[in-house]
């Protein structure tokens, strides 16, 4: 809402000296949000005059036409000599009334006025449009025409009110009556202590028989309709300067007189008005829903088809307006420039709706207007009839009409709302004690009535209807004494737990990570399917089930992720393509897999705690959502440097990363050969936990599928890891148990065992430690080797570094090698691993 | 070693005459001296104390020595052996000293060289600050609490008093989930604010209610240098018998202490939050200025475009409503809350001046901010 603060000054004696400034903060800090204030003609100096155009020259044999014109300013030049202008616009003529600037002056923008050669004549000055002043579109997109009645040589900067401060505020949900001249300057009159000129406080003429007939068939949704007449409106008659001034501040385009005092009154009493063309209107004016699938064309032009909870304004044929939102076209008042067609009889509209069926109709057809912003915050209903006869008065005094003596009033009365609060709820609520006088006072200065000691009942006025309950009204004592004015204290909690095992693993995983050298990098979670290709997902893959927006930013990537891998390959390659080529990123991050069998969510009450039943309905119909972890990595994992070689990144870095988390969890993992979508089919490890006696698959790691790589665009040998985090926290152990710590001497012992290539390490070292019994303490790799000649076709030799330790005596040579032969026998017998010789 | 000589021989012993000791003795010290390598010095040891050496034979000798003879001769063999051993010692020490000059001088290396093997990683700044921002409630007795992103609109929605017709239920630029049949009206959306949790919490936990819900939210603005639409709030929620404004203003005064120092406050604006009443918008002071740039067009700030308040978040005393909806008897019990963006802090707390950098994991951005902040 836009308030310039001249208007302001209207209702409210505020002090001269008070700038806007002024102004924004007191409103501040009353609640009000005052975004900024806009100086008007802050750097517009004159002279700026009115003057009337005595000539016009046509200046021939330039690219666009131009006129020469001599412009009667009367003494405001000092000579009184007509003053020679060249101008660019066409949209006047001679004996106009024009704006000049004159040399000397400054527009706003800093631009000065001097006289200077132009077009082959010398311009002293300039005819002005409103751009050029700053005044904001006037639609007529040429210089101004004055009223012919303007006197010459008065000054335009007075005359236009180009010096003004606007207060922009950003008027919150629950405050629609401040949407309004009115409530903002009851607002300011409130925070200054100053008393209010209500507009709103007009003689209203009661309601009689003779007014336009209406016929409210639906008093739910209306329930108050005020009609008025006007006859004998001059189709000539135009919205004066001031009237167009004020509209252009609060930011609307003067369009004709009668719609032009329409918004006025808008504008300066909140209540939406519609100004109907009496001769288009066939029969009485009537107020119902609509018929499922009627039409209407609105006044912007938009044929709309109409849903049965719409409320409509309809004549005898139909819909002629979507009520509180938008006119039709069919009863629009016609413009004043085709004098034959215009309207003289006007027929005006007062009414007030139902909150939530104007917003409903509103977003139904996306259709947000000046009116339904209003009704949907709240309008009051009691400045209906004062806003009719606000109208009435101005088209009375400015169009030269008649007010017909009919009031057409349909009401269905209710009764104010009254809250009942004990006197000391605003004190509970802040903390503080105002104490009851300072809490009726209070209550009392925003409108209320107040009544009762220490229960107080208070009946709130009409233009708040959002003062629904107790709090309601702390809100507004707490507000008008000054948030500022709360003192500081702090509640003592009870003694919290501390953070969840889930909670401190999470933390611990991207430590641990970050210590490996890998960079946190969070992304969007939303894909597109077709990634799911690229990835090389099979058809059937459950990864492919995603939760699907309805309205996503990119119709591209309208799914939610079920990997991190879409989101974090992106930020490998953003990376890569920036020049950054050695690249270890990891997330962790919430994946979204659909329920089966899900349906829509219920609708659950508010009143009251819902069962829980029917929260875990809820719940049921919303994704799985587990936190995953994982790793990508290109280029090298290690540098090259004065120490020697580089590392590039492998395989089994990012196996490492699974393990390096798993430790973390305190879970056994156990890594196996696997294959899945967009890893290399034979440098893919799956990790497997075991959870409840069962073994489940809770990720992959390894290097990526070239073909991967290809279609995603990523570095060669690009590898990652991917877990589900939730999962291997559910199998993890965050008390480990200490060990018994032996001092007496480990005996260790190597052993280098020749297996077929295919078997994998794990399942050796597994068999190794079983067959060596309790005696072994670790059990090391340290050594891979193939060689043909030496060992054999398809054979490769794993040497192994075996301690053994006893807990309770020094071990002799025998009882290490026996350990060791029983540890060497049973991997024989599991993996067919024989002793190098 | 030959075992001592104990059978007692009257004759005098030759090997332990004073001259014959002083000889050795002398012998010994020359051969130290003499020795000019750690190795050469071993050696001299070895032939002038080890075992078989004169003076360690000598010393054998005394058991043999009439009764009267002992003292005397173990008294010079001890002299001359002390004095031995404490030249070998200097001489060791004299020795020692001038290796480690030259080894070590040798074995220097170039310091200053730099050892990036692995380059280090870093946690993402929002993860830190959000954590940052946890622990200090943890430390004060709340708890952490985390709920869905993918949230029903009960949740999102009504039961925060945001009823279906409420205009900022429209306002709030929802993502909206698709049903099962494809359909628009599921009846869930991606969360819009961290306050669903806060219903969670207060429908799961045991009254009183003392929680913090860090997480992601997600609104339909388009990315830009001040938008994103996936970001991190930070709320709080408090609910017990008798919590007032006052201890809102408290708690938040503390928070930006603990974040931004002594002397730090906050401000409460009015404002409407449909799930608070009352409702206020909170600013805290400028942690760079104070304040000191208001009014002074000579000493601007660039952090609170010298207006001396920097916006936070908003906050409120829990509607009633909001109570009532899970099942806590808003005559006995109040609450309040607060809640704020965390890219917007990391903006003013960091100087970061681009909303982009915070989401495009471009490690330059990330890796200065380490593991902590």
């Amino acid at each position: 809402m836009r308030v310039p603060l001249s208007w302001l000054r209207e209702y409210v004696d505020l002090p001269a000296t008070e700038t806007g400034r002024d102004v924004q903060a007191k409103l501040i800090s009353a609640g009000l949000e005052v975004e900024t204030v806009e100086q008007l003609g802050a750097d517009l100096k004159g002279p700026l005059v009115v003057g009337q155009v005595l000539t016009i020259e046509e200046l021939e044999g330039f690219k666009k036409p131009i006129r020469f014109c001599t412009v009667d300013v009367g003494q405001a030049n000092g000579t009184g000599e007509p003053q020679e202008i060249v101008c660019g616009a066409r949209n006047f003529a001679v004996g106009d009334k024009v704006v000049v600037v004159l040399p000397g002056a400054t527009l706003p923008g800093g631009f000065s006025i001097s006289a200077r050669k132009t077009y082959g004549k010398t311009s002293h000055g300039m005819i002005c449009s409103s751009d050029e002043l700053g005044m904001g579109d006037d639609g007529t997109k040429g210089i101004i025409v004055l009223p012919p009645e303007t006197e010459v040589g008065k000054d335009a900067i007075e005359l236009l009110e180009l010096v003004d401060e606007v207060l922009d505020i950003a008027v919150t949900a629950n405050r629609g009556d401040c949407l309004s001249i009115r409530g903002v300057a009851r607002e300011t009159a409130i925070a200054y202590g100053l008393p209010l000129r209500d507009p709103a406080l007009l003689d209203v003429p009661g309601p009689n028989a003779f007014g336009y007939p209406v016929q409210v068939a639906d008093p739910l949704g209306c329930d108050r309709f005020t009609a008025r007449t006007v006859t004998g409106v001059s189709p000539e008659a135009r919205s004066p300067i001031w009237l167009q001034r004020r509209l252009q501040k609060v930011g609307m385009r003067p369009i004709s007189l009668a719609v032009d005092i329409t918004n006025y009154v808008m504008m300066e009493l909140g209540q939406p008005l519609h100004a109907y063309d009496r001769s288009r209107v066939q029969g009485a004016i009537g107020v119902r829903r609509a018929e499922e699938g009627e039409k209407l064309v609105t006044l912007d032009g938009v044929e709309r088809t109409l849903h049965s909870e719409d409320l409509v304004i309809t004549d005898e044929r139909g819909p002629i307006g979507l009520a509180g939102v938008m006119g039709g076209a069919n009863t629009e008042i016609a413009d004043h420039d085709d004098v034959e067609t215009a309207s003289t009889e006007i027929v005006i509209e007062a009414a007030h709706f139902d909150q939530v069926s104007i917003a409903r109709t509103a977003r139904r057809h996306k259709l947000s207007s000046e009116a339904s912003r209003r009704f949907e915050r709240g309008v009051d209903p009691a400045a209906a009839a004062a806003a009719a006869q606000r109208t009435v008065d101005l088209l009375v005094l400015l169009a030269g009409g008649t007010a017909e003596a009919g009031v057409t009033e349909v009401v269905t009365p209710s009764a104010p709302h009254t809250i009942t609060a004990p006197a000391d709820h605003p004190d509970k609520v802040a903390g503080v004690e105002y104490g009851r006088e300072t809490v009726v006072r209070r209550l009392q200065q925003i409108g209320c009535d107040v009544y009762g000691q220490d229960e107080l009942i208070v009946t709130v006025p009409s233009w708040r209807p959002d003062l629904l309950e107790p709090n309601d009204l702390a809100e507004e004592v707490i507000r008008l004494e000054g948030y500022e004015n709360l003192p500081s204290t702090l509640p003592k909690p009870p003694s919290g737990r501390g953070l969840t095992a889930r909670q401190r693993l999470h933390r611990r995983v991207g430590r641990a990570l970050a210590g490996a050298g890998y960079v946190e990098a969070p992304n969007y979670p939303f894909v597109s399917e077709h990634v799911f290709d690229q990835l090389g997902l099979e058809a059937d893959d459950p990864a492919r089930r995603v939760v699907k927006l309805v309205n996503p930013l990119n119709d591209e990537e309208p799914a939610l992720r079920t990997s991190l891998l879409p989101g974090l390959l992106a930020a490998l390659r953003r990376n890569d393509g920036r020049g950054t080529h050695d690249l270890a990123l990891f997330e962790t991050g919430l994946v979204f897999q659909p329920r089966d069998g899900r349906a829509a969510a219920g609708h659950l009450p508010v009143d009251r705690r819902p069962t829980d039943e029917e929260l875990a309905a809820l719940d049921a119909v919303l994704p799985e959502q587990p936190r995953h972890v994982a790793v990508v990595l290109a280029g090298a994992r290690e540098q090259a440097g004065w120490w020697g070689a580089g590392r590039p990144a492998g395989w089994a870095d990012a196996v490492e990363a699974a393990r390096l988390v798993a430790r973390e969890a305190g879970a056994a993992l156990t890594v196996r050969a696997g294959q899945y979508g967009p890893w290399h089919p034979g440098r893919c490890a799956a990790l497997v936990i075991t959870a409840d006696g069962t073994e489940r698959v809770i990720g992959h790691a390894g290097e990526l599928h070239p073909r991967v790589l290809k279609a995603l665009g990523l570095p060669a040998r690009t590898c990652a890891m991917e877990l589900d985090l939730d999962a291997l926290e559910q199998v993890g152990d965050d008390t480990p148990q200490a060990p018994a710590i032996s001092t007496f001497p480990v005996a260790t012992q190597d052993v280098a065992l020749v297996v077929d290539k295919p078997v994998p390490a794990a399942e050796v070292e597994a068999a190794l430690r079983e067959g060596a019994g309790e005696l072994l303490e670790g059990i090391r790799l340290f050594d891979v080797y193939e060689n043909e000649e030496q060992l054999g076709d398809g054979k490769k030799s794993l040497a192994y570094a075996l301690r053994f330790r006893a807990g309770d005596r020094t071990l002799t040579v025998d009882e290490a090698s026996a350990a060791r032969d029983a540890a060497v026998a049973l991997a024989g017998e599991r993996t067919g691993a024989v002793l190098r010789g | 070693m030959s075992a001592p000589n104990k059978s007692y021989d009257p004759v005098e012993v030759e090997a332990l005459k004073p001259e014959e000791i002083e000889r050795m003795r002398d012998e010994a010290l020359a051969a130290f001296a003499a020795a000019d390598s750690l190795d050469a010095l071993q050696e001299a040891k070895t032939a002038h104390m080890g075992g078989a050496s004169p003076l360690a034979l000598a010393n054998r000798e005394i058991g043999a020595l009439p009764p009267h003879a002992k003292a005397d001769a173990g008294k010079r063999v001890g002299q001359a052996r002390g004095a031995v051993n404490k030249a070998l010692a200097a001489r060791q020490a004299e020795l020692e000293a001038e290796r480690d000059q030259r080894v070590l001088v040798e074995e220097a290396v170039d310091v200053t060289l730099p050892h990036d093997r692995v380059p280090a990683g870093a946690r993402h700044p929002l993860t830190t600050l959000s954590e940052r921002i946890e622990d200090i409630f943890v430390a004060m007795g709340y708890e952490v609490a985390e709920g869905p992103q993918v949230e029903a609109e009960w949740f999102n929605f009504d039961a925060l008093n945001i009823g279906p017709d409420h205009p900022a239920r429209g306002e709030a630029d929802t993502f909206f989930v698709e049903g099962p049949d494809g359909g628009a009206d599921s009846g869930v959306v991606l969360r819009t604010h961290t306050s669903p949790v806060q219903i969670r919490s207060l429908l799961e936990r045991e009254l009183p209610v003392y929680v913090i819900c860090p997480g992601r939210v997600y609104r339909t603005d388009e990315l830009d240098a001040t938008h994103t639409p996936v970001f991190h709030q930070v709320e709080l929620l408090a609910v017990d018998e008798g919590l007032t404004m006052s201890d809102l203003k408290g708690t938040l005064d503390h928070m930006v202490q603990s974040l931004f120092g002594e002397g730090m406050k906050t401000r409460l604006r009015p404002n409407f939050f449909p799930f608070t009443e009352p409702s206020a918008e909170m600013d805290m002071l400028c942690y760079v200025c104070k304040g000191a740039s208001v009014g002074n067009p000579d000493r601007p700030c660039r952090t609170c475009s010298s207006e001396g308040w920097i916006e936070l978040g908003g906050c409120g005393m829990v509607n009633p409503r909001v109570l009532t909806a899970c099942g806590v008897d808003p005559e006995k019990y109040s609450g309040f809350a607060f809640g704020f963006g965390i890219e917007r802090m990391l903006m003013f707390r960091h100087n970061v001046e681009d909303m982009r950098d915070m989401v495009e994991g471009d490690v330059r951005f990330t890796r200065p901010f380490g593991m902590e902040i």
